[in-house]
């Protein structure tokens, strides 16, 4: 199951900025460690990413329809569903880069920290703060290094490089397999290796929201496996959003799961009671793979 | 045509077409005009072969008679090209620094343009404004090259000599500077193709970062094409290099050392076009010196056509 | 970890900067297209009062009012028939023995790396190929034969490449098809890939025929004289071409010249325009023929 860190002395959520990304406590299980339920209304009412009747269209062909859903702070969210449901594209409004593809249009709102993310915002800086790691390790054709630092440069990061790449490579479970050859071109390395390089090069821009689409479908198990716990240490500092087919994988790393089905969503629960006790047939259905 | 099997059927029925003991072994395929019409075939395509080592070899055969009377070293070493006067001189150095010369110029012109314009064609413009640029350029492209000879002599260098004091009328900026034009479609389409083919995500993975477009233009897939970008321009240098008719009508005829873009230059094409259009005997020395530039002219435009194809298929490999 | 005070994003100027570099790019992109427009204006003032009925009909002369181009437009009349009679068969002929026949291995692949290396060789190199071989060796003198022949060799690579592509787009199913009926080699390629992709191939002829037009130094060295007042009447006939004419009277120091020269220019980019032109009808003629 999920692991639940609290850090000593934290005080959990902030509730002014809605900034809950200094650690804290996460999961709403009463059985663990003295989380009271009142954290729930609290934490729903300053929900990191917040999303509002969302429609979305490529072209003539409605993809999306009136998603309206929560992720929470510090946890990990994951989407699932079949393909074609819109799991991939809900991920991609979530930081504007649906935008990038001509044809689309959305309607809706999408909110991070209670600000509207569409309406008088930047997509530049939106993507700056909500960061994407792609199905298949996308590093660029630079060195390890020049991978990590590459947007941190872009916008304007004026303190020190090592210092940086270092953190950021830690907290990508990458550092020491690399340490020693920071120059070496990212393409030497191995598939799962690449990923996790991409991680933390998103992470080197300090978003407060990760985004993976299916992070782990291009690799073998041995990296897969690496690459779940290297998320369910990250979820501490960073609220995490995880496309995935493989429900196993949904019930390993995610805190709450989303299940999607032909542009609806259909379910949204705690992973353990959505994956024992989940409310509608069609989720059970899925579940419980009569299709897929 | 007729494209029946050819198999025989032994009496039958007409109805029984497969019925019949068809005659398999016959081997069609190895007919005797099969076989003849695959080596006509490929005796042409052999043609192709024996062009390049006829080039080769009449450039080294006919420079052979040329270095029976003139040493490698004075050719490589001498700075005069004297072969009209009579105290003759056969160092190669003035011809090659007219060439060079005029190819450094066309390259400050056509490397930055044809890549701004490889840019904006491949990211910024919309389609419909594609749809007039691309056929733009190849039009540009296929302007015969001695109306830009025209064009250098005719207008290039009045315009400049305004601006430009001491300005010669055969001199070697404009001929550069059209030359540069010339290939400035060469650089721009290759270019493109080069920056098309980054694949997407990378650029993805820089918008995801919080990078303008110019960013992710300018830092993610610039780089990522740059031996398709560099390989381009090798091309385009060695087309510049074996340019002859804008130099002959507007660089001049003289051969001059000299890095001075105002003076007139003669380059190693237009030395071979103006032995030709001159009257030096057959079986002279000089007469014979043109086949010696040439061959220095065809192993420098070799060898950097070589290296951008051997960069274009490394580069190909590696996404 | 929000330590927004190392970041300096600065979003205002970069974008600004994107904004005057997208500017700069357009300007770059449209340079080349006024040279094309100045330069074609430019011929077409210059040129237009000496075009007329005597300036075609009338041969060269040293007197710039009784100067023509008859024996150029003639001469070049004669080169492109000829070189396309040369340069086709083979070239075709080539391109379907290395598409359709040969063995894929080093051999073919050394062929190819040939024919792309005989593309880049400058023309003024085959001029010299032609003078020795054709010339001198084969004794045509300075005729249109050495000149076709030079010429054929000289767009002998462009003309195989194109026809290859051109057969290379035919969908590999009319092959399959017609050899699953039993046809030999040769009947599917005369029967079924020649019609088909004889578009292409005339396309591609035709732009190098275009080529051939402009080309001046190869018969420059091979003896085309710039100065011819007869018409040739057999193809061992000495000759001159539209190019070499231009070439002639721009390097003559007086004004009229010039303007003659320009009207040569005129002449010859109409027949290129007519060239182009019947390719780009061709290709579209049987393209929409084929959607049938």
């Amino acid at each position: 199951m999920t692991e639940k860190t609290a850090a000593a002395g934290d005080t959990g959520v902030d509730v002014e900025t809605g900034d809950s990304s200094r650690g804290g406590v996460s999961g709403f299980r009463n059985d663990e460690t003295g989380v009271m339920s009142g954290d729930r209304a609290r934490d729903v009412a300053t929900a990191k990413v917040r999303v509002e009747n969302l429609d979305f269209w490529y072209g003539t062909h409605h993809v999306l329809k009136s998603i309206t859903l929560d992720v929470r702070a510090n946890e990990v969210t994951a989407f699932i569903g079949p393909s074609g449901c819109g799991k991939s594209t809900l991920l991609r409004c979530l930081n504007r880069m649906n935008e990038l593809i001509p044809d689309t249009r959305l309607e809706g709102r999408v909110l991070i920290d209670g600000r509207d993310i569409y309406e008088n915002a930047d997509p530049v800086m939106v993507r700056r703060r909500i960061g994407m790691v792609f199905q298949k390790p996308n590093p660029f054709p630079k060195s390890i290094f020049d991978n990590v630092i590459w947007g941190a440069l872009v916008n304007g990061y004026k303190g020190d490089r090592d210092e940086l790449v270092e953190r950021c490579l830690r907290q990508a479970a990458l550092w020491d397999e690399v340490k020693d050859r920071l120059d070496d071109q990212a393409y030497g390395l191995s598939g799962g290796q690449q990923q996790r390089l991409c991680i933390a090069r998103t992470l080197a821009v300090q978003p407060d929201v990760v985004l993976m689409d299916e992070p782990a479908s291009a690799l073998d198990p041995i990296a897969t496996a690496k690459l779940e716990e290297t998320i369910l240490k990250l979820k501490q500092r960073y609220t995490i959003v995880v496309v995935t087919h493989n429900m196993q994988q949904a019930g390993r790393i995610s805190d709450r799961t989303a299940f999607f089905y032909m542009g609806e969503l259909i379910e949204m629960d705690d992973t353990e009671q959505l994956f024992t006790r989940p409310s509608k047939k069609r989720t059970e259905d899925y579940i419980t793979g009569r299709f897929g | 045509m007729n494209i029946a099997p050819t198999q025989q059927s032994t009496g039958g029925t007409s109805g029984e077409y497969y019925a019949g003991k068809a005659n398999l072994s016959a081997n069609v395929f190895r007919s005797p005009k099969e076989r003849a019409i695959e080596y006509a075939l490929g005796f042409c395509a052999l043609i192709s072969v024996v062009t390049t080592l006829g080039i080769a070899a009449v450039l080294v055969y006919e420079s052979l008679n040329f270095f029976a009377e003139v040493s490698i070293i004075e050719f490589l070493t001498e700075t005069r090209w004297t072969p009209q006067f009579s105290e003759k001189h056969f160092g190669i150095w003035p011809l090659l620094s007219g060439t060079l010369l005029i190819t450094a110029i066309a390259a400050l012109v056509a490397l930055p343009i044809g890549l701004m314009s490889a840019i904006f064609i491949a990211e910024y413009s919309p389609k419909r404004l594609r749809q007039v640029l691309k056929p733009g350029l190849e039009l540009l492209a296929g302007i015969p090259t001695v109306v830009y000879g025209y064009f250098a002599l005719t207008f290039v260098t009045p315009l400049l000599q305004p601006f430009i004091p001491g300005l010669n009328v055969y001199n070697a900026l404009s001929a550069g500077i059209v030359v540069g034009i010339m290939i400035i479609p060469m650089v721009a389409s290759l270019s493109e193709d080069a920056i098309r083919s980054v694949p997407r995500p990378l650029a993805e993975a820089g918008y995801a970062l919080g990078a303008t477009k110019i960013e992710v233009v300018l830092r993610v897939m610039v780089p990522g094409a740059m031996s398709g970008i560099i390989a381009s321009f090798i091309l385009a240098l060695s087309r510049a290099i074996g340019e002859t008719m804008i130099v002959t009508l507007a660089a001049g005829a003289m051969p001059n050392l000299t890095m001075n873009p105002t003076e007139p230059v003669q380059t190693m094409t237009a030395f071979i076009v103006n032995v030709s259009l001159g009257d030096t005997p057959q079986g002279t020395v000089q007469f014979y010196s043109l086949f010696a530039v040439g061959l220095v002219l065809f192993l420098i435009t070799l060898s950097m056509n070589f290296v951008a194809n051997w960069i274009i298929q490394k580069y190909r490999e590696r996404y | 970890m929000q330590q927004n005070g190392q970041f300096d994003e600065r979003l205002k100027q970069r974008r600004r900067k994107g904004l005057i570099l997208g500017s700069v790019f357009f300007v770059a992109t449209v340079f080349g297209l006024v040279v094309l427009v100045t330069l074609i204006v430019d011929v077409v003032i210059k040129g237009a009062q000496w075009l007329d009925w005597e300036f075609l009909t009338s041969f060269p002369s040293r007197n710039p009012e009784n100067a023509g181009i008859y024996s150029a437009i003639v001469g070049s009349a004669w080169m492109i028939v000829l070189t396309a009679l040369i340069s086709v068969p083979i070239g075709v002929a080539s391109a379907i023995y290395l598409e359709e026949y040969a063995k894929r291995g080093w051999f073919l692949k050394l062929i190819q790396i040939n024919i792309n290396n005989l593309a880049g060789i400058p023309s003024v190199i085959f001029g010299i190929l032609g003078l020795a071989v054709f010339v001198r060796l084969f004794a045509l003198e300075r005729s249109l034969l050495a000149g076709a022949f030079t010429m054929a060799l000289l767009i002998l690579p462009i003309i195989i490449i194109s026809s290859q592509e051109a057969l290379r787009a035919v969908p590999s199913g009319v092959r399959e098809s017609a050899f699953a009926l039993g046809a030999t080699r040769w009947q599917v390629i005369w029967s079924h890939l020649l019609p088909i992709s004889a578009p292409g191939i005339m396309t591609g002829v035709i732009l190098s025929l275009s080529r051939a037009i402009g080309e001046t130094a190869p018969l420059i060295m091979i003896g085309a004289l710039t100065f011819i007042a007869f018409l040739p009447q057999s193809a061992m006939d000495q000759f001159t071409v539209l190019p070499i004419q231009i070439f002639n009277w721009t390097s003559r120091p007086q004004p009229e010249f010039q303007g003659l020269a320009a009207a040569g220019i005129i002449v010859l980019m109409i027949a290129l325009f007519i060239m182009n032109l019947s390719a780009i009808l061709l290709r579209n003629y049987f393209e929409r023929y084929r959607a049938q």
